[in-house]
């Protein structure tokens, strides 16, 4: 094996690590990545096994005294990952494409030499999976973006970007549940509920679930 | 520097919804604060980034005030700093200016009594829950105390401040110098990047929050740009944006993000980096994993040695 299809492992000061796997943004990295936090959730001194994308950070509960060994028992661990599927709920999401908050839309079609019609109809043609939650409370990191309408993240992130934005960050899409800064390109929005810290679980969707989104409009 | 707000130590196993740890910016001060009380050390308080603020206590307490020096003066007595006094019911509590450092904290006997939300009493601003309805405290409001613990003390006491038993070697006055252990994405700057980021001054711009701290100097840039799918990220994570600017992760930032990592502030000197003030200068100094645990020992030596103080001068108070 080359140095590349190995995972990258690296030291977040002492409260975390961060596993990468090698290979492709694709679902079955992913699906491994839910068998390997799973694993290691069970492990003594992990506080939380939290995937990303193609990705695990594990918080711990007690530093340990010599991290290597637990990035042993990570590399172990990945090799016996067998692909976890999740049976998720599907769920619509109505998406106003353009307007104030989506108003990198003709800044996504620009850098991908596109008309707007098609950033707004590849973005909308897949089922998305959502691959892991993050950011902020209820976010939803989807997998299953076209790469067509891939672009970089902002130079420098906003101060402020609206609750329910749906957008592009590299080669990912998602839909952020609350208002906050962002680096990602806002190109639509939706009105849906995803947090509430009054439910058994605070998070609407889990890794697994599906999405579609429907176009509702598109504002030019 | 942020809005004054109820905060715990923190929300800590949540991650996996989306939900950041918020909590004590300063959680040494924190700690001390409830330490002086006699309360759980994850016992709420106030966490008061700007002067001028007031406050009335609806009945007789114990309160504390920890953290950044603060010119603070209730019925007429000036109240010095990391001290612990009584209040009388109806007294007004005024803290005037904060001269040097950027947040203080304001401990009751019993804590704040605000509804663990998630397993914690922090305001969780992104969510709009936790602390005080999930929102910055405002003049007006009415906050409830819970009741003593039977480990509580009272009558007046001051520790030494963290600052002071805990000061880094050789750093200059109004320059704060952090350690912080290299990350995921150090080996991805050249040399030359990686000097100007341990050799320059990095001015805490206006733009600082209990989000994140933007840092202002030379740029820093990797070889090439980089980007990386999103990952968990924790406060103290120091990012480079494309713009060569680093940003320092604080209580209140996003759980994953994406820009490159070039190192990560210990644990134990967080609370050094959330006393510097807007404008003042930030130095980073490499350490070894097994330097920040021991740092973060040190830490612990002095909270279990102002436990002792405390206990004992309740010892000898019951002697009298």
């Amino acid at each position: 094996m080359t140095t590349s299809d190995r995972p990258r492992i690296s030291l977040l000061g002492t409260t975390a690590l961060l596993f990468e796997a090698p290979g492709t943004f694709d679902l079955p990295h992913q699906q491994r990545i839910w068998t390997l936090a799973t694993t290691a959730a069970k492990w003594s001194g992990i506080r939380e096994a939290i995937p990303l994308i193609t990705n695990l950070m594990l918080t711990f509960e007690t530093p340990p005294r010599d991290p290597n060994f637990l990035i042993s028992a990570l590399n172990d661990a990945w090799d016996e990952a067998q692909e976890l599927p999740i049976g998720g709920r599907e769920i619509r999401l109505p998406v106003t494409y353009g307007g104030e908050i989506g108003s990198s839309l003709q800044a996504v079609a620009d850098h991908c030499g596109m008309s707007i019609d098609d950033v707004v109809s590849i973005h909308a043609a897949p089922l998305y999976t959502v691959f892991a939650l993050g950011s902020h409370p209820g976010y939803c990191y989807l997998g299953g973006m076209d790469p067509r309408i891939s672009m970089p993240r902002r130079q420098t992130p906003l101060q402020r970007s609206a609750g329910g934005s749906v957008s592009i960050g590299g080669s990912q899409t998602g839909v952020s549940a609350s208002p906050g800064p962002s680096g990602w390109h806002a190109i639509g929005h939706t009105t849906w509920t995803f947090f509430d810290p009054s439910w058994t679980t605070p998070a609407a969707l889990a890794p697994g679930d599906i999405i579609r989104f429907e176009i509702e409009r598109v504002i030019r | 520097m942020g809005p004054t707000s109820v905060q715990d130590l923190g929300r800590f196993d949540q991650y996996r919804f989306g939900v950041g740890t918020s909590g004590a910016m300063d959680d040494v001060a924190l700690r001390a604060g409830n330490i002086l009380l006699g309360n759980d050390e994850n016992a709420a308080g106030i966490e008061i980034p700007m002067t001028p603020f007031k406050l009335r206590f609806g009945r007789d307490m114990t309160f504390a005030l920890t953290g950044a020096e603060v010119e603070a003066e209730i019925g007429g007595r000036a109240i010095p700093p990391w001290w612990r006094s009584n209040a009388r019911v109806d007294e007004v509590l005024s803290l005037k200016t904060m001269p040097r450092s950027a947040r203080c904290y304001l401990t009751v006997s019993g804590g704040i009594d605000v509804p663990v939300v998630l397993g914690s009493r922090s305001t969780q601003f992104r969510g709009e829950f936790g602390g005080f309805h999930g929102r910055p405290l405002q003049p007006g409001d009415i906050l409830r105390c819970a009741s003593p613990t039977a480990s509580a003390s009272s009558g007046e006491l001051g520790v030494e401040p963290a600052d002071l038993v805990l000061a880094r070697p050789d750093v200059p006055a109004g320059n704060t110098t952090v350690r912080v252990i290299i990350a995921g994405e150090y080996d991805a700057f050249d040399g030359a990047a990686q000097d100007l980021f341990w050799r320059s001054g990095w001015k805490i711009t206006p733009q600082s929050n209990r989000y994140g701290y933007r840092l202002q100097g030379p740029a820093v840039k990797p070889i090439s740009p980089i980007e990386k799918r999103s990952h968990g990220i924790v406060p103290g994570v120091i990012q480079i944006p494309p713009n060569g600017q680093p940003i320092i992760q604080m209580r209140d930032a996003q759980t994953s993000g994406g820009y490159p990592k070039i190192a990560t502030v210990i644990k134990a000197d967080m609370w050094r980096v959330a006393q510097a003030r807007l404008g003042s200068t930030l130095r980073f100094e490499q350490t070894a994993y097994a330097d920040a645990l021991a740092a973060e020992d040190e830490v612990s030596v002095y909270l279990d040695r102002l436990r002792a103080d405390v206990r004992l001068f309740a010892e000898l108070q019951g002697c009298r």
